[in-house]
């Protein structure tokens, strides 16, 4: 984008004290205004990449850059970035209102403008009239947007965010999710979130980084890393993927075949650098695949299976179809129509074609 | 149903004794929580409120010329109190309790903070620590202590042999000695309330606290120490309490040098047998502890969590 990156990580690592390896060798730079998400599972080191840009823990070895000046052992309360907790942390002995203004009273801002910024950091997170409540009177969502306003009101250049939904049920997750996309446009902050909810990720960020086991596996935006993951980890950790295992056969432009335990060939997305010969993996989600009855047969990419399971979820229904004896698919078709009046299309032990876009078909190396 | 259980199964079986009045007393709730509350409420009954109406009712009596109590009521035992004499043991032992009040505090807090942030296995060790001098006499210990402070102690003689000082430092039979065994002595009801309080507090908020740009002075003052309060105020009131009255530790380390109100009572009945006026002054004692204490909770607990 030409200016500088907001927060910038180079090269970053840490192993803590018994020698583990928790962040291992992390290069990221998060634009301004972005909303920024590290995504991965428990333990990959997500939360740790964040206290070290908020400055709870020290990099062991690389370089932590915040509005293009190195952070070093600069402590968090010298930074201009605020935390929003998972657990909240908000303060059990003060008020709503002396919560929020705790950031400003540090900084000794003059009373009457504290007053002032209060109020409107409370309008902004909804909680007008909550000024005097204790945190513990409090429902969980009302909470959340009490530890919003009280690192809001400091107006940082970037807010970190360690799963501040965790905490709340599926539906008020869902309202904060939006609330909180819609409040990060409106004060044009930098927002990195970390979460484990890959929905949660491609729901409200602008760009993701998808990490496992210390490292960056994946940087992109939401439909980069759920159309074109480039792992197998990724492929398999956000949305459903079905993983043919082959080899490459033909190499045709655009396009190449894999045939699956040397019998079953399939279209998949050219990638540079592949041979013909090559130990292959072709990622396929289920709801990519079409399903049709034999007899329809084209020339390119058809192939035939037998359905093994039939599973109605209500939205979609799911189908696990045979191909060879050690391969399998699962197949997701919306129930466009009615499942009662249109009855049982396809059912058990029916043999059936599959086809699918190959563009839409990744071929992973193994 | 269960109703017509009863009626069957009642005829058919009569009930030993024993299960009978166990029914009764399940019946009765009235018999249950007297049951449950009586051994204590005795105790307390025969054991304290009553020596201490007795206590109460000899302040007001008067002293025969043999040091027996007469029953000829009067407030000359209280009016007698305010004479500087008193009145100075008076104010000399609340400043010493609060000195050493003060000084277990300023000890106490780093240890229990510590203690409540290592390893729970050192934790264990720490807490055994705290606890061993309970394993010895206190007056064993308050000798020993004796022996540390002597002019010819431990602590003069090394002093001399490292040529620091020529003549002893007297440091027995002074206040400073006083102060020091109290608080040797009170230090553990310190550290325990502390340790509780700390223990329970959740540290995130320090980290909260500083992202919202606090030092480490204003984390302190600002979140820890108020939502550790309730162990300040325990710890305060149960080493300030045993110190204002104390008489074994003055007694001993204060060589009659240092008369605490506690020696002034052990006087009055022990030596001078003037069980009435002693009896009047352990009646202040309690008063002025009890209101200094609902001060302290009003002022240090108010503003509890």
């Amino acid at each position: 984008m030409g200016r500088t990156a907001d927060v910038e990580l180079r090269n970053v690592s840490k192993v803590f004290d018994n020698s583990v390896v928790a962040v291992d060798d992390v290069s990221l730079e998060i634009e301004p205004g972005e909303f920024f998400s590290l995504l991965g599972p428990s333990g990959c080191g997500k939360t740790t990449t964040l206290r070290m840009i908020a400055g709870f823990e020290m990099p062991t070895s690389g370089e932590i850059y915040i509005e293009g000046r190195p952070m070093g052992e600069t402590p968090p309360f010298r930074r201009n970035v605020n935390t929003v907790f998972q657990n909240y942390a908000l303060f059990p002995h003060m008020t709503v209102a002396e919560n929020v203004a705790f950031g400003l009273r540090m900084k000794r801002v003059p009373r009457d403008e504290i007053a002032r910024r209060v109020r409107e950091a409370l309008q902004l997170v909804r909680l007008a009239g909550f000024e005097d409540r204790y945190p513990r009177q409090l429902s969980g969502g009302q909470q959340q947007r009490v530890a919003l306003a009280r690192a809001l009101i400091n107006r940082p250049r970037v807010l970190l965010l360690d799963e501040p939904l965790g905490a709340l049920d599926l539906k008020l997750r869902k309202e904060m999710q939006l609330e909180l996309k819609h409040l990060q446009m409106t004060v044009g902050i930098t927002f990195i979130y970390v979460t484990h909810d890959q929905e949660e990720a491609l729901t409200m960020s602008d760009r993701i980084a998808v990490m496992n086991a210390g490292r960056v596996l994946q940087v992109g935006t939401p439909l980069e890393i759920y159309e074109r993951p480039s792992s197998r980890f990724v492929a398999d950790f956000i949305g459903e993927s079905n993983f043919l295992e082959g080899r490459v056969t033909g190499l045709n432009g655009q396009q190449v075949t894999v045939v699956i335990d040397d019998r079953v060939p399939v279209p998949a997305r050219a990638q540079d650098g592949l041979a013909v010969g090559e130990q292959v993996t072709v990622a396929i989600r289920p709801e990519k695949i079409r399903l049709r009855p034999p007899g329809m047969e084209r020339t390119d990419g058809c192939v035939r299976g037998r359905v093994e399971e039939v599973v109605y979820i209500g939205t979609d229904t799911y189908y696990l179809v045979r191909l060879t004896e050690r391969c399998t698919v699962r197949v997701r078709v919306q129930n466009s129509q009615n499942r009662l009046d249109s009855g049982e299309a396809v059912g058990e032990g029916a043999e059936v074609l599959l086809s699918w876009v190959p563009e839409t078909a990744m071929v992973l190396k193994a | 149903m269960a109703l017509a259980e009863r009626v069957e199964t009642q005829p058919e079986r009569p009930a030993s004794l024993a299960a009978r009045v166990v029914d009764w007393i399940r019946r009765r709730s009235g018999v249950k929580l007297s049951l449950v509350l009586g051994p204590g409420a005795f105790w307390l009954v025969v054991f304290f409120l009553i020596p201490l109406g007795v206590v109460l009712a000899y302040s007001f009596a008067s002293r025969g010329a043999y040091g027996q109590v007469i029953w000829r009521l009067t407030l000359e035992n209280y009016t007698r109190f305010f004479d500087w004499l008193y009145i100075r043991v008076f104010l000399v032992s609340v400043w010493i309790a609060l000195l050493t009040t003060v000084i277990c505090l300023v000890i106490g807090y780093p240890f229990a903070f510590v203690m409540a942030r290592v390893p729970r296995r050192w934790r264990n060790a720490l807490l055994v620590l705290v606890m061993v001098p309970f394993w010895t006499n206190f007056l064993v210990r308050t000798y020993a202590i004796m022996l540390l402070l002597r002019n010819e102690g431990l602590i003069n003689s090394a002093l001399r042999w490292l040529g620091i000082i020529e003549q002893p430092v007297t440091m027995l039979f002074t206040t400073f000695a006083v102060v020091l065994g109290l608080v040797y002595g009170y230090l553990p009801f310190m550290i325990l309330p502390l340790y509780a309080s700390i223990e329970k507090f959740d540290f995130t908020l320090v980290e909260a606290a500083q992202d919202l740009g606090a030092n480490t002075w204003q984390v302190f003052t600002r979140v820890m120490l108020p939502l550790t309060m309730p162990g300040v105020v325990a710890g305060s009131i149960l080493v300030f309490i045993p110190s204002v009255g104390a008489f074994v530790t003055p007694d001993l380390l204060g060589g009659g040098k240092v008369v605490m109100i506690g020696n002034l009572i052990q006087q009055q009945f022990l030596t001078v047998r003037h069980w009435p006026f002693g009896s009047a002054v352990s009646f202040v004692l309690m008063a002025v502890v009890l209101i200094s204490t609902m001060a302290y909770f009003r002022v240090g607990g108010e503003r509890r969590v």
